[in-house]
C-alpha cells in the first residue's frame, strides 16, 4: 500500500518533470462565443495538468474564418488548433491539411462523441476535428404568452401551427414579436435559416445533376412563407437579424418564439441574462404539412490541428483536454450543468444531473432528429443540411442570402431574389466545372 | 486677426459650434458613458445618460480576457516603428524633389500616391504567400514595413509641401553669409523643417494606428495590435454593448489623447500644401 | 541653379523612397497577375493551370459586377460631396470669433482618431440597431417608426458613416486655407455691401480651390479601398458590395484566387482611371 502509494507518486513526478521538459505553447484560433470564451478562462486547468501554455486568438466569427482559411491553404501554420465547423472539417481533411484524429487516448473514450457529431467532423471515416460543442436547431417559445394565448405547442409543431402560434402572441403595444427568425446574409446566419426552412418545404439546392433548383416551387413556397410570417409578426429590420441580435431581443422578452440553434437555450435559460429565464418552452423544429424533413440543422464548433504544427503533442493533448469529459464535469462544478459545452458527448445525456436540465431531451432529440448525408426530401449529390460540403459554398451561398436578405427588406420581390439566387447557383457550378 | 463682432454674433457663432461639435463628438462620447455601463443599463429603453451607476466592471472583463498591454504595445511599436522607417526613406526624397526639381518630379509624386489606390483584398494571397516565403508573419517587423509602404507617399507628398514652403532665398542669403553647409542644414534647414517633419509623423502614426486590413490579416499573437484585439469583442454572443464599448474605449483612448494634446501641431500640418 | 551633381545627388536621395514603392507595387502586381490567367482554387488543391482570359470574362460578366462599380462610385462621389460641403461651411463657421473655439475643435477632429472597425461598430450597434440603437429611441420618441437603416437605407447609412470619420480631415484643411484668407479683403467686401453669398462665392470659394482639391485627391484614394466599413456593418448586402469587396467576396469567401485577382486588375484599372481624371482636373491646381 505505502510502496504503491508512492511509487505511484513518484510516476506523477517523472510524469509531470517529463511534460515540464516538453512544454510547449501552443497557438489556438477560436471564435468569441461564450463557451470558447469560458474555455479560455480555464487554461491554467490545461497548464497545470500538462505544463503547455496556450495563446489565445479570439476573433469574430466572419474575422475567424477569414483568417484561418487564409492560413490552412497557404500553410502559413501562424496556429496550433483551428475552431472550425462542421462545413470546413471535411473539406479540409480530404485535402490533407488537418492531422487525423485517430490515435486518441483510451480514457478521452472517442466513441463517447455523438455518431451525428463524429460523422459530420470525419472524412472517409477519419475524425478531423473534435467537437467541443454541438447544436441542432430548435423552437424556443414563450410559455407564459403560449399559455396567454390559449394555445400549446406541440412537440413536433408544423409551419402552419407556428404561423398560428405567432399571430396569437404577437403584441405590438407591449413590443413583443410574434416570432424571431435570422434574416441576417451570410451562409452561415440567414443562409443557414432559409436553406433548412427550404428543406422543410421540400426544397433543396441542387438536384442530382448539380442543377440549381431556385426556380422551382418549393423554394418559392418556402421563400413566401418566411417573408410572410416575419414581415407579419417578425420584429423591425429582421433583414439584418442573425444569431445574437435574435437572442438579444428574446433575452429582453421581445419575441414571442424563436427558432434557433440548441445552444442558445442555456442563454435564454440564464436568470443572469435572460429576464424570461423561468418561462422558456422547447420543440422540434417545424415543418411544412406533410413533409417528412424537418428544418433542423447539425452544427459543431470542434478543434482541429492543421498538418504541419510543430507542436503536434501539445495540440493533441489540449483537444483532448478541451472536449473531454473531464472539462465537462469541471464547468459543471465551477457554473452548473446548464453551463457546460453541450451536444457532443453521448455521456453528457446519460448523467442524471443534467437530465434535469429543462432543454437537455430535446437538444438531444433535435441532433438526432438531422442527418446529414439525407438531408432533403429529393435525393441530392452533397452532404450537409444546413450547407452543400463543397469548397464553392459558402461565397455562393452568402451571395444568394444577400440576395434574399435584400427581399427580406423589401428591396426585391421573393422572385426577384429566387432568379438571382438561381443564376449566382448557376453561374459558380459552371466556374466551378460541376455542370 | 479676429475681425470685431458684435457680442451677439458672437454668441451665436459660439452657440451654433458647440452644438455642432458636440454632435460630431456624440458617438464617441456615448461610447465613453456606455462603457461603465452594465449590459443591462446599456440597452435601457429610454437611454440612461447620466444617472446610471458608473461601474469599471466591463474594463475588469476586457482586462482579464485580453492581454491589452501587449496589444497596446505592438500597436505603438507597429506605428511609431512605420513612421520612423517610413520618415528615415522619405525626408531625403521629398527633400531633393523640393529643392532640385525636375521636370518629372510632380509625376513622380503623383505615381506614389496612385500606389496606394490598388485593392489591399486584391493582394492578400500574393503579399501572404511572400510573407510566408520572408517569414515574416506575424512578426512586427514585417508590418513595420507594410505599413511603412503604404503610408510612404502620404508622408512623400506631405514633406514635400512643406520643404516647398523653406524659401530658398534664406539658403542663398546664408551662403553669402559664409554659411557652411553643416550650419545651414543644422541652423537654418532643421528649425524651418521640424514642424512639418512633427506634423507628419503625427498623421503618419494616426493612419497607421487606425489600419484595419494588413493588421488583422498577417497577424496572429506576438505581432496583434489593438486591431485585433478589437475583433474579439465584436458581435459575440449575448449582450456586449458595454463591453464593446469598454474594449473600443481602449483601443480609441491612446490615439485620441495623442491627437488631442498634439493638435496644434496636427492642424497647422495638415494642409497638403493647400495654403499658399 | 541645380548642377549635375546635385541633380544626381537628388536622385539617389529619392531612390530608396521609389524602389521601395516600385518593389511595393510590382511584386505584388506580377503575382496578382500571373494569378489572374490561372485557375488557382486554394480548396480544390491549388493552381491548376492557365485559363487565359476566362477569369476577366468571368469577372466582368457576373451579375454582380456592374452593380459593384456603381456602389464604389457611389460611395466616394457621396463622402466627397458631404464632406466638402459640410467641410467647408464648418471651416467657415470654426473661423468666426467665438468662445471655446480650442475645445470645439477638438471635438471637431475627433472622429478622425477612431480605427474604422470600431466606428462602423458603435455606429451599428449603438446607433444604427433598429430595436436597442439611439436613433431607433430617437425615432420613437418622436412617434416616428424606427428605421433599419443598415437595411433600408444601407448605402446612405454607409456614406454617413464613412463622412463621418472623414469630415474633421476635411474641416481641418479648409480651416487652415480660410484662416489664410487675407481677411481685409473680406472686410473691404463687406464694407461695400456685398452680400454673404456674392462673398463665398467670388471670394472664399476661389480661395479655397486648392485646398478642396487636396482634400478630393487624398480622400479619393482613401475611399476607394474601403473595406472595414463594409464588412463590419452589411457584410456587402443590401446593394453595399463596392468592388473592393466583390474581390473579397471572389478570393476569400469564394476562394477562388484566379477570378478575384482578375477582378484585383480591374480595381486597378479603375483605380487609374480615377486617378487620371483627378489629375487632369485636379492636377492645374496642383501646380506650383
Amino acid at each position: 500500500m505505502h510502496l504503491s502509494s508512492a511509487l505511484r507518486a513518484a510516476t506523477a513526478l517523472s510524469l509531470i518533470m517529463v511534460g515540464a521538459a516538453q512544454a510547449e505553447t501552443i497557438t489556438i484560433a477560436t471564435v468569441n462565443n461564450g463557451d470558447m470564451i469560458r474555455m479560455q478562462g480555464y487554461t491554467d486547468d490545461f497548464t497545470a495538468k500538462t505544463g503547455h501554455e496556450v495563446e489565445w486568438v479570439t476573433l469574430e466569427e466572419n474575422v475567424l474564418r477569414q483568417r484561418v482559411t487564409t492560413d490552412i491553404t497557404t500553410k502559413g501554420g501562424q496556429f496550433d488548433i483551428m475552431t472550425i465547423g462542421m462545413y470546413e472539417t471535411p473539406i479540409w481533411g480530404a485535402n490533407g491539411w488537418l492531422v487525423p484524429l485517430d490515435d486518441l487516448s483510451a480514457e478521452y473514450d472517442v466513441d463517447d462523441i455523438l455518431p451525428a457529431m463524429r460523422g459530420g467532423l470525419s472524412h472517409d471515416g477519419t475524425l478531423y476535428a473534435a467537437p467541443f460543442y454541438g447544436e441542432s436547431s430548435m423552437v424556443m417559445y414563450r410559455t407564459d404568452l403560449m399559455e396567454k394565448a390559449g394555445l400549446e405547442m406541440p412537440d413536433a409543431p408544423t409551419w402552419q401551427f407556428i404561423r398560428e402560434a405567432a399571430a396569437a402572441m404577437d403584441d405590438p403595444a407591449n413590443d413583443i414579436n410574434g416570432i424571431c427568425l435570422r434574416g441576417k446574409a451570410g451562409w452561415g446566419e440567414g443562409g443557414a435559416f432559409i436553406t433548412v426552412t427550404g428543406n422543410s418545404f421540400g426544397a433543396r439546392w441542387f438536384d442530382e445533376e448539380w442543377n440549381a433548383q431556385f426556380d422551382q416551387p418549393q423554394w418559392k413556397a418556402a421563400l413566401d412563407f418566411y417573408v410572410s410570417l416575419m414581415n407579419d409578426y417578425g420584429p423591425e429590420g429582421y433583414a439584418t437579424n442573425g444569431f445574437n441580435e435574435n437572442l438579444s431581443l428574446f433575452q429582453q422578452g421581445k419575441c414571442g418564439m424563436w427558432i434557433d440553434a440548441t445552444v442558445a437555450a442555456s442563454f435564454v435559460t440564464n436568470p443572469n441574462d435572460s429576464t424570461v429565464a423561468d418561462h422558456v418552452g422547447f420543440a422540434l423544429a417545424p415543418n411544412a404539412e406533410g413533409v417528412e424533413k424537418r428544418s433542423n440543422w447539425l452544427w459543431a464548433w470542434a478543434l482541429a490541428i492543421p498538418a504541419g504544427t510543430q507542436k503536434e503533442e501539445a495540440a493533441k493533448a489540449f483537444i483532448e483536454w478541451a472536449t473531454s469529459k473531464d472539462y465537462i464535469e469541471l464547468v459543471a462544478s465551477k457554473e452548473g450543468w446548464a453551463n457546460v459545452p453541450p451536444g457532443a458527448r453521448t455521456s453528457l445525456y446519460e448523467t442524471p444531473e443534467y437530465q434535469e436540465v429543462p432543454f437537455a431531451k430535446m437538444t438531444l432529440d433535435s441532433i438526432n432528429a438531422a442527418d446529414p448525408t439525407n438531408p432533403t426530401v429529393d435525393p441530392v449529390p452533397y452532404v450537409g443540411i444546413q450547407f452543400v460540403a463543397i469548397p464553392e459554398f459558402a461565397g455562393m451561398a452568402t451571395e444568394v442570402s444577400q440576395e434574399f436578405s435584400a427581399a427580406y427588406a423589401g428591396q426585391q420581390s421573393v422572385d426577384e431574389a429566387l432568379a438571382k439566387a438561381q443564376a449566382i447557383a448557376t453561374e459558380v457550378m459552371e466556374a466551378a466545372g460541376y455542370r | 486677426m479676429a475681425r470685431a463682432v458684435t457680442p451677439r454674433r458672437k454668441l451665436i457663432n459660439t452657440g451654433l459650434a458647440w452644438a455642432i461639435g458636440l454632435l460630431i463628438f456624440f458617438p464617441i462620447l456615448w461610447t465613453i458613458l456606455t462603457s461603465f455601463k452594465t449590459e443591462a443599463q446599456a440597452i435601457a429603453s429610454p437611454p440612461l445618460f447620466l444617472g446610471f451607476d458608473w461601474t469599471l466592471e466591463n474594463y475588469g472583463v476586457v482586462m482579464e480576457r485580453s492581454d491589452y498591454g501587449r496589444f497596446l504595445m505592438n500597436s505603438i511599436i507597429i506605428a511609431g516603428g512605420s513612421t520612423i522607417l517610413g520618415l528615415i526613406v522619405a525626408v531625403p526624397a521629398a527633400w531633393s524633389m523640393a529643392f532640385v526639381p525636375s521636370r518629372r518630379t510632380k509625376d513622380i509624386l503623383l505615381w506614389m500616391l496612385s500606389t496606394k489606390m490598388l485593392p489591399a483584398v486584391g493582394v492578400l494571397y500574393p503579399i501572404y504567400l511572400l510573407f510566408i516565403e520572408l517569414g515574416l508573419l506575424d512578426s512586427r517587423a514585417g508590418l513595420v514595413i507594410v505599413m511603412m509602404l503604404i503610408n510612404l507617399p502620404i508622408i512623400v507628398w506631405m514633406l514635400y509641401t512643406y520643404f516647398r514652403e523653406i524659401p530658398v532665398e534664406i539658403l542663398e542669403a546664408a551662403r553669402m553669409d559664409g554659411a557652411t553647409l553643416k550650419e545651414e542644414v543644422l541652423y537654418i534647414l532643421t528649425p524651418m523643417a521640424v514642424p512639418g517633419i512633427a506634423s507628419t509623423m503625427l498623421l503618419n502614426f494616426i493612419l497607421a494606428w487606425n489600419e484595419a486590413f494588413w493588421t488583422l490579416n498577417l497577424t496572429a499573437v506576438d505581432a496583434a495590435p489593438l486591431t485585433a484585439f478589437i475583433a474579439s469583442y465584436s458581435s459575440p454572443e449575448g449582450l456586449f454593448f458595454a463591453k464593446l464599448s469598454a474594449a473600443s474605449t481602449m483601443a480609441i483612448a491612446p490615439i485620441l489623447i495623442l491627437g488631442w494634446f498634439s493638435q496644434k501641431q496636427l492642424v497647422r500640418g495638415l494642409t497638403f500644401g493647400a495654403v499658399k | 541653379m541645380a548642377t549635375k551633381a546635385s541633380r544626381s545627388a537628388a536622385r539617389l536621395m529619392m531612390a530608396p523612397a521609389v524602389v521601395l514603392l516600385l518593389g511595393w507595387m510590382l511584386v505584388p502586381l506580377i503575382m496578382t497577375l500571373w494569378f489572374s490567367f490561372r485557375t488557382y482554387l486554394p480548396l480544390r488543391g491549388g493552381d491548376q493551370g492557365w485559363t487565359g482570359f476566362d477569369n476577366y470574362i468571368r469577372f466582368v460578366s457576373s451579375s454582380a459586377f456592374w452593380p459593384a462599380i456603381q456602389t464604389t462610385l457611389l460611395i466616394v462621389l457621396g463622402v466627397l460631396v458631404i464632406t466638402v460641403c459640410l467641410g467647408i461651411l464648418l471651416a467657415i463657421l470654426l473661423d468666426q470669433p467665438m468662445w471655446g473655439q480650442g475645445v470645439v475643435r477638438i471635438l471637431v477632429i475627433a472622429p478622425f482618431f477612431v480605427m474604422p472597425t470600431v466606428s462602423a461598430l458603435v455606429w451599428k450597434n449603438m446607433f444604427m440597431d433598429p430595436v436597442n440603437g439611439l436613433l431607433a429611441h430617437l425615432w420613437r420618441f418622436f412617434g416616428a417608426e424606427p428605421v433599419s437603416w443598415l437595411s433600408d437605407a444601407s448605402l446612405q447609412s454607409i456614406i454617413m458613416i464613412v463622412s463621418w470619420q472623414w469630415l474633421p480631415f476635411a474641416t481641418l484643411i479648409l480651416l487652415t486655407a480660410i484662416q489664410s484668407l487675407d481677411s481685409e479683403q473680406l472686410e473691404a467686401a463687406e464694407m461695400d455691401g456685398a452680400p454673404v453669398l456674392k462673398r463665398f462665392f467670388y471670394i472664399i470659394l476661389p480661395h479655397l480651390s486648392r485646398a478642396i482639391t487636396i482634400v478630393i485627391l487624398i480622400q479619393t484614394i482613401f475611399l476607394l479601398a474601403i473595406f472595414a466599413e463594409i464588412f463590419v456593418t452589411t457584410g456587402g448586402a443590401f446593394g453595399t458590395r463596392t468592388l473592393s469587396y466583390l474581390i473579397f467576396q471572389r478570393v476569400l469567401e469564394s476562394q477562388n484566387v484566379g477570378l478575384g485577382s482578375a477582378g484585383g486588375v480591374y480595381a486597378i484599372i479603375l483605380a487609374n482611371i480615377v486617378a487620371i481624371f483627378l489629375m487632369r482636373i485636379v492636377g492645374k491646381n496642383l501646380d506650383t
